[in-house]
């Protein structure tokens, strides 16, 4: 069991074992085949950053380049799902649903409901999301929350390689329409995942870290932030209970409000823009539903209401770091009435 | 009297073990420990357990306090006679500290699991343990090979000791065919011919004790002793909530109460134990193998097999363990066995002593091999 690989290798690896088992999982996208110059067949790119390398070759005729139009390859994979196929389309960059929204949002996520449960969509749309790659205000945004206000879609955010591959399998198998959201930075990261293929249920939150004093529900690539953040703060005698949503819609609101029951203080840490986000909503979430355990106000961290700058200092300053998560859980520790019974 | 000064060290429970707090003290600086007394507890991400100590003298020091993280290997306290001068534990103290390198991480030294393709599919195993007859530790419906993590590296000083997965458990194929007793026994039996392992004492848990005894009742020139630990096939009930709930639990809220039910203080149960089983029950495959063993080798409200009549036709020698509060077996079982066999029900332990009551199991289970060793000795 005990066998680290990168969050890459657990995407590809998920892929390829869904693709083993069934015959119906189809892989499309912007150069998830081949891309431009590849040199040849067999070590072809498979994607911008080689997410789908290997899959072309072992899967003949399941994995299809398609033409630069996302509108056309995303409609095409609403419609493959709604006639027996489970597609899974990329969608190199999240910033660039702008120009297929309608067949995700007012297609693919109503089918279900609109033709009286009659019609299912298995389709997934893998996306990379995230600043931290100097890639400017066009690739590098947090549209999650997006995606996870609208009814119909189910919504996952791995943060580590075991969750990566657990949740991209269910997310397969799942036959509702699934977007999942791959953070560019987290791609090199390693840890321990089974060889064998398993499905993580989606609405289960992962409990990162257990802790009496603050819980800080942490999305993405703010996990790791997070629990260096409440390692720090442990030699100051603040206990961080850390939780992972690891899907934003279904949400696992009962783990984070269990949690705040017995810490009484909560501390938000996302990477999306602060408004309309899952930072408010679950802050809005627990002051109705825990308001009687909250003994200081919930804090948000998140990115500034701005575009992801481009200049390397900007975009460092733009990002939620382990400093500003400690300070927001130190003002937290510190304010309303004592933690101790 | 002597001037020696000893070492009350972390210990090393499992293979992920790198570390572990210290929660309380249970003896006091100055006092008189024997061997084997229990000294200090200790948590790990894994589990919590005790610290026993490893000599008689007098607990000199408390160098490591209540909520520090000490590596393993690294230093809880210090054992020695009254008459050593405080000086010349000072002098220890310092000395060991100052030299004192954790080990590195995981994997770097130390025993790794090993997998082997036998007719009933891949079988994973750890081996411990240099020289010295063989052992095979079995463990229960859902368990696998690290519940031995207590019980293994004791006995690995005189044995050479398997903790073994059973098919459809741990690292081992999730096809479990039939999944009866015969499969199960024959799983083990493949296992011990790939080892060229001729006979050896088997130590089986709750179900894996089931397939022990069955094993040396079809086989009985493979084993020379038989250890039954809060086993299935000693009588007809069984906790059929127990074993609907662990198969049926997705998530952790429906697993933790189940997982509770195998130890008499459920605080035993961690997060990390719960994410752990977790982890093994979402692999596709685990759950249909659970049902089809669950219904066809242990049953679900009433056992399926009875061993227990036919245990007196064995002409080995036979331990039997329970805990007295066990929740999923009643120890009253332990009664059916036959008059020869040594039988120990421990006070206050549930369906786990080998964990629950890791030093006391030990030295059972370690005089009983033993005594059973120089009898089962040609």
């Amino acid at each position: 069991m005990a066998r680290e690989i990168t969050y890459q290798t657990a995407i590809n690896e998920a892929l390829a074992q869904e693709m083993e088992r069934d015959p119906t999982v189809v892989v499309f996208g912007e150069d998830v085949a081949g891309g431009m110059e590849a040199p040849g067949e067999d070590d072809a790119w498979g994607g911008v950053l080689g997410v789908t390398k290997g899959l072309y070759h072992k899967y003949p005729g399941r994995v299809l380049d398609t033409p630069i139009s996302e509108s056309a390859y995303v409609g095409a994979a609403a419609g493959a799902a709604a006639s027996g196929l489970r597609p899974v389309a990329e969608l190199m960059f999240v910033d660039f649903m702008g120009v297929c929204l309608d067949q995700i949002f007012n297609q693919a996520a109503k089918f279900r409901y609109m033709f009286g449960g009659k019609a299912k969509t298995p389709m997934v749309i893998r996306t990379m999301w995230g600043a931290g790659i100097r890639a400017a205000s066009q690739h590098s945004q947090a549209l999650y929350p997006i995606f996870t206000h609208i009814p119909g879609l189910k919504v996952a955010l791995p943060a580590t390689p075991y969750d990566a591959k657990g949740l991209l399998i269910a997310a397969i198998r799942d036959d509702d329409p699934v977007i999942f959201f791959e953070h560019k930075v987290l791609y090199d990261t390693k840890g321990d995942v089974p060889e064998e293929p398993y499905a993580l249920p989606f609405g289960e939150a992962n409990i990162v870290r257990e802790g009496s004093d603050v819980t800080v529900v942490a999305l993405g690539r703010m996990v790791s932030f997070a629990q260096e953040a409440a390692e720090a703060l442990e030699d100051d005698g603040i206990d961080c209970e850390i939780i992972d949503p690891r899907t934003t819609s279904p949400l696992d609101e009962d783990t984070i409000l269990e949690s705040v029951e017995n810490t009484g203080r909560l501390v938000v840490v996302d990477e999306a823009s602060p408004r309309c986000g899952m930072a408010s909503d679950i802050a809005a979430r627990v002051a109705q539903d825990a308001f009687a355990d909250l003994k200081a106000p919930p804090r948000m961290v998140t990115a500034p209401h701005t575009p992801v700058p481009f200049s390397p200092v900007l975009e460092d300053a733009y990002v939620p770091t382990v400093e500003s998560i400690t300070a927001a859980v130190r003002e937290t520790a510190g304010a309303g009435a004592p933690s101790a019974a | 009297m002597s001037n020696r000064i000893d070492k009350l060290g972390m210990p090393k429970w499992g293979l992920s073990m790198t570390e572990g707090t210290v929660v309380a003290w249970l003896v006091e600086e100055g006092a008189e420990v024997a061997v084997g007394d229990e000294v200090a507890e200790v948590e790990t991400e894994k589990i919590n357990g005790v610290v026993e100590s490893p000599v008689a003298g007098i607990l000199r020091r408390r160098v490591a306090a209540a909520g520090d993280v000490i590596p393993v290997g690294g230093l809880l306290g210090v054992i020695a006679d009254a008459d050593v001068p405080d000086a010349d534990i000072d002098a220890f103290v310092e000395e060991f500290q100052a030299t004192f390198v954790p080990e590195e991480a995981e994997g770097e030294a130390g025993p790794a699991p090993e997998t082997v393709e036998v007719e009933a599919g891949r079988l994973r195993f750890l081996r411990q343990g240099e020289e010295g007859e063989p052992i095979v530790l079995l463990h229960g419906f859902g368990g696998d090979l690290n519940n031995w993590l207590f019980t293994a590296p004791a006995l690995a000083g005189e044995h050479v000791v398997y903790a073994l997965d059973l098919p459809g458990h741990g690292g081992s194929s999730k096809d479990v065919g039939s999944g009866d007793v015969d499969f199960l026994l024959g799983s083990v039996e493949q296992f011990l011919d790939a080892q060229g392992l001729r006979r050896v004492h088997l130590v089986g848990h709750s179900m894996g004790g089931l397939v022990a005894a069955s094993l040396a009742l079809a086989a009985p020139e493979r084993v020379a002793s038989l250890t039954l630990v809060a086993s299935a096939g000693l009588g007809e009930e069984i906790n059929g909530e127990y074993i609907r709930g662990f198969i049926e639990a997705e998530r952790r809220r429906d697993l933790k109460p189940a997982l509770e039910l195998l130890f008499a203080d459920p605080s035993l149960v961690t997060r990390q134990l719960v994410d752990d089983v977790l982890k093994y029950k979402r692999i596709d495959g685990v759950e249909e193998a659970l049902r089809t063993i669950a219904g066809n080798t242990l049953g679900e409200d009433r056992q399926r097999v009875a061993v227990a009549d036919r245990l007196g036709e064995l002409d080995v020698p036979l331990l039997i363990v329970w805990g007295r509060e066990d929740r999923i077996f009643p120890a009253a079982h332990a009664e059916r066995a036959p008059e020869d066999a040594q039988v120990h029900l421990l006070d206050g332990r549930g369906h786990s002593p080998h964990m629950e009551a890791a030093g006391d199991f030990n030295r059972i289970l370690e005089s009983f091999l033993a005594t059973a060793g120089a009898r089962a000795a040609p």
